[in-house]
């Protein structure tokens, strides 16, 4: 195998090609109709009115405790709104809808030594079967491209305890991708992530929008690594949800506001755009 | 002061042990020694897997109660054990992880039904060895309706992890993933718990409470060491059990020793020798595996 010259090892580059613009057609991903959501009797937020566009990739902003996580387990279905409707991919949201595929925050933190990248990623596909028998030819082929679309093929056959940070999340991404979602959620993917790595998810992020209808939505407290990829942010603003493209988003005051601290936008000359806090 | 040689009369090579190893009572011991080794062989992955190893440990402690009192009340031990370990475990399950995690109130628990058994065995006259045979097993002791027992919970043990295996594995390694994915993770919790608390009622009467973990729970962490394919971690640390009571109980024969001790010691080296031989083959892994 080492001979053949169309055997190459997989690289870990993936060029970014700007994708098409947010598909319009069909039920928009995610609706929010005077939606709120309380937890304990508290409630969270509330009076949320938006709609996220389909093939879209949205950050959800928003500072500490403000329901960032909360707003993916409504749309997962694991969580009722206590007032308004939610809609997602045209349906009430439901727990084990097949067409979402999800990414939780600390995934990596919370498994050892005992499984596979690859035997995690079938699980994607195949946990939610009973009985026995072994993954048809069809599920191994599907988990093998899949590992091969993130760029983990190369340290599939590996416990996950062994894998740096960055090929953790993207093994976590391959489980997500692996049933082929039609919207992705990640809570937090690029925490404890050094730069490199986290320019690695982002450009893979990007990579899975560009190719097709998916929609990607990324909880993140940092901006700055996610700006040049993203269409829209959803920001929880004040105890309301709000959307908003991407270009009205980054506005010195808004963030200042959003984050309580006072938030500067600056452009280099190269025409890269970055956020930071202070004056 | 005695000396050295009377003390140690009774351990040492004997030479009549084919007979002893090819009596009635040994072949109750292999069958009921092996029946437990592939029902914990099944379930150690998920013990070690969902952090499980203290919450086995302290099962077996919760039993003990449960066994000297069945003695006082004269019903069969196996009986005993089962109510209260079954109880334990469904206390534990439906309070989640946190009362596993919670080490004071644990370990306070535990104290206190080590010291109801200590209690129970004190009001019997009946059977002065009650406490002896639950803290350090008594395989050799074992009956033919305590075989019977061991071989329908080992059965059923069996045909509910050919049906659970694959979402108890998500449940265990992705609880919110497997979650969201419409996988019924509380309830799995609840079936592993339950299998849990089956498995320790046959394995206390095996090793005994304190030596428990030997068997339930090192078998896999050796065979973990080795690899992490579930189903293989499942055949290895089933194998490694099989062998740690059979060549114990030929060992035991023959030199006159204590069937656990052997069988505890056997699995200790197995499991030393994995964690070294395989320490450098995936490195930087094992130490959190037996953490």
């Amino acid at each position: 195998m080492a001979d053949d010259p169309t055997h190459h090892e997989h690289d870990h580059e993936h060029v970014v090609v700007p994708g098409p613009p947010p598909a319009s057609d069909g039920p928009a991903a995610i609706e929010l109709h005077g939606a709120s959501v309380a937890r304990g009797g508290r409630t969270i937020w509330e009076h949320g009115d938006l709609t996220i566009p389909r093939g879209s990739l949205v950050v959800v902003i928003g500072p500490n405790g403000s329901g960032k996580t909360t707003l993916l387990q409504v749309v997962l279905g694991l969580l009722p709104v206590s007032a308004g409707s939610v809609s997602v991919l045209g349906e009430t949201p439901h727990r084990g809808d097949p067409r979402i595929g999800y990414v939780p925050q600390n995934y990596t933190a919370t498994i050892g030594n005992a499984v596979r990248a690859r035997d995690l990623v079938g699980l994607g596909l195949t946990g939610g079967r009973w009985g026995i028998g072994r993954a048809s030819a069809d599920d191994r082929r599907r988990v093998e491209d899949t590992l091969e679309s993130v760029g983990a093929l190369t340290f599939a056959d590996q416990r996950m305890s062994t894998l740096s940070g960055g090929q953790q999340q993207r093994v976590a991404i391959a489980q997500a991708l692996v049933s082929k979602p039609d919207l992705l959620l990640l809570d937090e993917p690029l925490a404890n992530l050094d730069m490199r790595n986290q320019n690695e998810v982002v450009e893979l992020l990007e990579a899975i929008r560009a190719e097709g209808e998916m929609t990607v939505l990324v909880v993140a407290h940092d901006l700055n690594p996610l700006l040049s990829v993203l269409t829209g942010a959803l920001y929880l603003l004040d105890g309301h949800p709000h959307y908003a493209p991407i270009g009205d988003v980054v506005d010195e005051q808004l963030l200042t506001h959003l984050y309580g601290t006072r938030i500067r936008v600056v452009h280099t000359p190269q025409g890269d755009m970055f956020t930071r806090s202070g004056r | 002061m005695t000396h050295p040689t009377a003390v140690l009369a009774r351990i040492g090579y004997q030479s009549n042990w084919p007979d002893v190893f090819s009596a009635g009572f040994m072949r109750s011991a292999m069958i009921g020694g092996v029946l437990v080794a592939v029902a914990a062989g099944l379930l150690g992955y998920f013990v070690i897997v969902r952090q499980h190893a203290f919450a086995a440990h302290a099962l077996a402690h919760i039993g003990f109660p449960g066994a000297t009192g069945a003695v006082l009340i004269g019903v069969p031990v196996t009986l005993g054990l089962a109510v209260f370990t079954v109880a334990g475990a469904l206390a534990i399950g439906l309070m989640g992880k946190r009362l596993a995690d919670r080490e004071i109130a644990t370990g306070t628990i535990l104290a206190f039904a080590t010291g109801l058994g200590v209690l129970f065995n004190s009001m019997t006259t009946r059977n002065a060895s009650a406490v002896t045979n639950v803290l350090f097993g008594n395989l050799l002791a074992i009956s033919t309706d305590q075989l019977v027992t061991f071989g329908l919970f080992t059965l059923g043990l069996g045909v509910v992890l050919a049906v659970v295996a694959r979402p108890l594995v998500f449940a265990s390694v992705n609880p919110e993933v497997a979650e969201a994915k419409g996988v019924p993770v509380r309830a799995l919790g609840v079936v592993f718990m339950v299998a849990l608390a089956l498995v320790i009622t046959m394995a206390v009467q095996v090793v005994g409470t304190l030596l428990l973990f030997g068997l339930v729970v090192t078998p896999a962490a050796a065979a973990l060491a080795i690899t992490a394919r579930p189903v293989m971690v499942a055949v290895l640390s089933t194998g490694f059990g099989i062998v740690c009571v059979l060549v114990g109980l030929l060992l035991a024969a023959m030199f006159n020793l204590p069937p656990s001790f052997v069988i505890v010691t056997l699995s200790f080296l197995i499991w030393l020798a994995s964690i070294l031989v395989w320490r450098d083959h995936h490195r930087g892994e094992v130490p959190t595996s037996i953490a």
